[in-house]
């Protein structure tokens, strides 16, 4: 049993994506419980996965006995154990919260979202746990297909924004799909590990450059690297709140694991450090997408939209770990990876909570929340710590590897754009606790006589917004202290050893 | 010149779509327009996959004959075979490319009933309008 496991990570949700409609189909309150029962089977896999990476190393999985590399292998190792686990507690979260957020977003289509759901989380886990090149773009298919799907179904502008999505995400994926193409051509083999093995003695051949140049972009696209993140603001702005905690913290994730994938372990460090320029490259677009992030969203007064440019300078923070080249900036990279989708899952939980609730996004109404919404408003609250790098939050933590790579790395411009990125991040979310805890009550701007007083009601959210909030809150709160242990055991063994 | 052309003259066809391809989902302001090059986009993708399979002079199916273990085994020249793996993998491509598609239309519907256009343009006047008025309008499908 326990050797099948990396099979059913996959499987497990696959099988139950489609046996979705059919329970639905008889009783559609039994889908939520029938889903959060199918993700636990992933969930487990995934940690006990990661705890066997640990004890005994890397290992392969044979789908159907046939070995690599002309079979598909399911390879597990520190980095893809990491993002397994990463992916089915954020998965698993998301799914709690779509009880009260995704019923109300989807009435009467609850069996067909929450298909589209665990459609969602398996392209995600088989991007991560494949070792096979091809596999690795039908499992980014069937993401963002069902992310168009889930997409579409939000407020006002949403089915513009999915099909701008559509146009770009399949540019993307076609442009991995030639870079497959390249590689095939140059070397006949699909398999990631087969390939690394014969691609040094080509690393000059032009096939191979330009199967290189289509990967990055394509890679880029759909982890919206500036110039490349024009879809993503709006997608995730005007998806649905159940959505856009899911697809929000993981695909810019999966995807940038998939740049390290390609960059550290398809060709081999030293091809980014002396072949292509591509370390430069990167570097300074990550310079760029935190400059243009952070000001786009200063701009911002819907808190949502401002999260989705936020967003776009973290992507920055990433690429930019990963561009210095060095153990410090990638151990970063990495564990800004954790740390990000930690993030900003609580954060759309949050912005999901509120809207729930029928408050607006826009900072004004923020106003005297944390009487309305104290928890949630904690919540917040300890995010923003975590987004501006105050230390007990996890923030401070991936931010303070990245800038010691950059010190390392003597880029003095990258280094200054991450401290002043984390003043934007500052002012962006300190303007709006301000709101939330400082401005004075209703009543008193109101000019009302304090006898009477406006009485603030406290709104209830529904126990299965509030405990994820409180455990994605939480998991910030932990993963700060943790994260000495976290690289000693798993994101040191997965940064190359040339480092 | 013209021989370098026509000696790899499919790969040159699938630059060409694709390059129409890329026009037309980048440069068109309808939206079908749009879809419609994100069609000969991917279609030019399937072309040069299945180009790569290709052999010239006399290359056949790779069916193995006497690959059985009693005749012990048996050296395989390479280049009398055709390569069916780019097919196949063009086959999953295809898939895709179709429910791609399918969701693009889908979500093409979805604008059309919302705005009674596709061009893009007045799309974004008449979502200016409304912003301009704040009206933020719940998604409702049947409407």
């Amino acid at each position: 049993m326990s050797d099948q496991l990396p099979a059913l990570i996959i499987v497990a949700p696959l099988l139950g994506a489609f046996l979705t409609p059919i329970i639905g189909w008889w009783n559609r309150h039994l889908s939520h419980p029938w889903v959060l029962m199918v993700l636990t089977i992933p969930l487990y896999a995934a940690y006990s996965s990661l705890f066997k990476v640990i004890k005994n190393g890397p290992f392969g999985y044979n789908l159907g006995g046939w070995a690599p590399p002309w079979g598909i292998e399911y390879r597990i190792d520190y980095l893809s154990a990491m993002m397994l686990v990463l992916i089915t507690t954020i998965g698993f979260l998301a799914a709690i919260n779509a009880k009260s957020a995704g019923n109300t977003e989807f009435k009467g289509k609850e069996a067909q979202f929450y298909t589209l759901f665990l459609l969602q989380i398996t392209g995600f886990l088989g991007i991560v746990i494949t070792g096979d090149l091809f596999n690795v773009f039908v499992f980014l298919e069937i993401s963002s297909l069902s992310g168009y799907g889930l997409i579409a179904h939000g407020e006002e502008g949403a089915p513009m924004a999915t099909f701008n999505y559509i146009i770009i995400g399949t540019i993307g994926a076609s442009f991995y799909l030639l870079g497959v193409g390249y590689l095939y051509m140059a070397t006949g083999s699909l398999n990631i590990a087969d390939l690394a093995t014969l691609l040094p003695a080509l690393y000059h051949s032009k096939m191979v450059l330009v199967g290189f140049a289509f990967f990055t972009t394509g890679v880029a696209i759909k982890m919206g690297l500036f110039p490349l993140h024009i879809w993503m603001p709006d997608a995730y702005t005007t998806a649905p709140n159940s959505v856009s905690t899911l697809i929000a913290p993981l695909m810019t994730k999966v995807a940038a694991y998939l740049l390290i994938r390609i960059l550290f372990t398809l060709f081999k460090p030293d091809f980014a450090l002396s072949v292509v320029p591509i370390a430069t490259i990167l570097g300074w677009l990550a310079v760029a997408a935190i400059v243009v992030g952070g000001v786009k969203a200063l701009a911002q007064t819907d808190i949502k939209r401002m999260v989705t440019y936020i967003m776009v300078a973290e992507v920055g923070y990433i690429v930019m770990g990963i561009s210095v080249m060095n153990r410090a900036g990638l151990t970063g990279a990495i564990l800004h990876i954790i740390n990000d989708a930690c993030m900003l899952l609580c954060l759309f939980l949050v912005i999901g909570a509120i809207s729930f609730k029928g408050h607006g996004r826009e900072i004004y109404h923020f106003q005297n929340l944390n009487k309305k919404m104290p928890l949630t408003m904690a919540a917040f609250v300890i995010v923003a710590l975590s987004m501006c790098g105050i230390p007990p939050a996890c923030g401070f933590f991936s931010k303070w590897y990245l800038i010691m790579g950059t010190i390392v790395a003597k880029q003095w411009v990258f280094t200054a754009t991450l401290l002043a990125s984390s003043l934007i991040n500052a002012v962006l979310f300190f303007r709006i606790i301000e709101k939330a805890y400082l401005a004075p009550p209703e009543d008193v701007a109101a000019g009302l006589d304090h006898t009477e007083a406006v009485i603030i009601t406290r709104d209830k959210v529904p126990l299965t917004m509030i405990v994820p909030i409180l455990i994605s809150a939480a998991i910030i709160l932990i993963l700060g202290p943790l994260s000495g242990k976290i690289i000693e055991t798993v994101i040191q063994h997965a940064v190359p050893a040339i480092f | 010149m013209t021989e370098y052309i026509l000696a790899k003259y499919n790969y040159w066809i699938y630059v060409v779509l694709m390059m129409i391809g890329l026009y037309a989902m980048m440069g068109k302001r309808n939206l079908v327009k749009k879809l419609i090059g994100m069609n000969i986009f991917q279609t030019s993708i399937i072309l040069l996959f299945v180009s790569t399979g290709v052999k010239k002079g006399g290359a056949t199916v790779p069916i193995l004959m006497h690959a059985g273990h009693e005749h012990g085994a048996q050296l395989i020249q390479v280049s009398d075979y055709l390569n069916p793996l780019p097919h196949v993998l063009m086959l999953t491509a295809i898939v895709v490319s179709i429910a791609t598609t399918g969701v693009a239309l889908a979500t093409l519907i979805l604008i059309y009933k919302r705005y009674h256009t596709l061009e893009e343009d007045e799309i974004l006047a008449i979502r200016r309008e409304s912003r301009a008025y704040k009206t933020p309008r719940i998604l409702n499908p049947t409407d």
